[in-house]
């Protein structure tokens, strides 16, 4: 259930330097989130699709991901047309759709699904552990990257001892429904699960200290920028750069 | 109660960015640098956690467990779940980069509230005032967060106001599980481990 689906791969883009990675998928996602124009959304999305093409995914699990969030959207899609001001473009019995509405809630869904591509293309196909270490050489405070990783760590532990739990649960039948039992059995669930990650976690920390943690942790993976990054990097900054263009109607 | 990318305006965006930039810098600076690996396992448990779904009549909701996560970090909570969206970004694209800030304060804020208003009540030896502590602890928190996330709606787009009401209203069913959630899973606690409720990390140096 919790697992890595795309950090493993031979592609260009699984190949590249994940700090370059990281940069591009951030300034990639600020520009569309914050554009408005549709001559500027329908060519990102055509970069994300690049994207997704050059990291050679899985098609099938690529699009699983976007069904989830197109699911959220399509109730905007139910809703937004009616609720926002302007020309009539449709009714249904006595809801008027309205152009602006629609144009809007297009507009979401086309930012929605590029930045959710990008994402999928460039952040999820680095391996959690590297895109900490990666974090870290970005200046991103220790602090807040080892509890990143460490949580990441312990998140499949703690998910073993979840499911075992839930298995002697279910041996001794309990079938989940809408009552006042059901819920305090997993209240009593969660209970247990931080009582015994608490107790895991000063043995976690007696362990380390005897190891000489001292609060902090060493890689050894070093990164390196070689040219076929920079060439990316350098295409990246440039389409992105004529989103730019396209969006606040700037010409040379 | 995430927000998805691309619905939200840049206005937004960037306030919710720099409040959870400070209200981190605060978490981070109040947690100890050898207490990460137990703060971490309690993030992890609560992301586990989370992942539970609960029946309410034929559909099901998952746990949010901002209150009680709270409850027990304190200031930490922030840390906490902005490590936890994150992961949920990277590993199932449930929200994403730029609503990270936005999505972190919405549901760490009132957990920090919460841990403020409830925290001492809730492990207070009075039965009765720890017992109502306890789910308005769960229920509040999940009803700020609601609240938040209707505000970031409408402030980013005034037609958002429809949307903004429903989804307070939907959570209502979920507010109330939350409380009685947290009702009894503080309860458990004060029995089988009463010093996770002291907020021990909440308090930090």
């Amino acid at each position: 259930m919790i697992e890595e689906q795309f950090s493993i791969g031979d592609s260009f883009v699984h190949n590249l330097d994940p700090r370059v990675k990281i940069i591009v998928a951030i300034i990639f996602s600020v520009v569309v989130a914050v554009s408005t124009s549709f001559s500027a959304l329908l060519p990102a999305l055509v970069v994300a699709v690049i994207l997704i093409l050059l990291a050679k995914l899985p098609v099938g699990k690529v699009f699983y991901r976007l069904l989830f969030v197109n699911g959220l959207i399509l109730f905007l899609w139910f809703l937004l047309p009616f609720t926002f001001q302007g020309d009539a473009l449709f009714t249904v019995g006595p809801l008027v759709g309205t152009k602006e509405g629609v144009l809007y809630v297009s507009q979401i869904t086309f930012k929605s699904n590029t930045i959710l591509l990008a994402m999928i293309a460039l952040l999820a196909t680095i391996p959690i552990s590297t895109l900490g270490h990666a974090m870290r050489q970005l200046y991103v405070p220790d602090k807040a990257v080892h509890l990143f990783l460490f949580t990441y760590r312990y998140i499949h532990v703690i998910f073993q001892e979840y499911q075992r739990l839930v298995n002697a649960m279910r041996i001794r039948g309990f079938i989940p429904k809408t009552n006042i039992h059901t819920y305090k059995s997993y209240a009593y669930l969660v209970g247990i699960l931080l009582v015994r990650s608490y107790d895991r976690a000063e043995r976690i920390h007696k362990a380390m200290l005897c190891r000489g943690f001292t609060g902090r942790y060493y890689t050894l993976s070093r990164f390196s920028v070689r040219t076929r990054d920079l060439v990316y990097l350098t295409v990246m900054l440039a389409a992105i750069l004529g989103l730019v263009m396209l969006q606040w109607r700037v010409t040379i | 109660m995430h927000i998805s990318e691309g619905v939200l305006s840049a206005p937004v965006l960037i306030t919710g960015a720099a409040l959870a930039v400070a209200a981190i810098s605060v978490g981070l600076k109040k947690m100890d640098s050898d207490k990460i690996p137990e703060v971490a396992v309690l993030s992890s448990a609560f992301f586990v956690a989370s992942l539970i779904h609960v029946p309410v009549g034929p559909s099901s909701v998952h746990l949010i467990l901002n209150g009680i996560n709270g409850l027990l970090l304190g200031w930490l909570c922030f840390p906490s779940i902005l490590v936890a969206l994150t992961l949920q970004a990277i590993l199932f694209q449930f929200g994403g980069i730029t609503v990270l800030g936005v999505n972190t304060v919405n549901m760490a804020l009132p957990g920090v509230i919460c841990y403020h208003l409830f925290g001492r009540l809730a492990s207070q030896e009075k039965r009765i005032v720890s017992l109502v502590a306890a789910f308005s602890c769960g229920f509040f928190a999940v009803l700020f967060s609601g609240i938040l996330v209707a505000l970031s709606l409408v402030f980013t787009e005034e037609s958002f106001m429809a949307v903004a009401k429903l989804i307070v209203l939907a959570h209502l069913p979920v507010m109330i599980i939350e409380g009685i959630i947290t009702l009894f899973c503080v309860t458990f606690l004060k029995r089988v481990k009463p010093e996770l409720l002291g907020g021990i990390y909440g308090k930090g140096s």
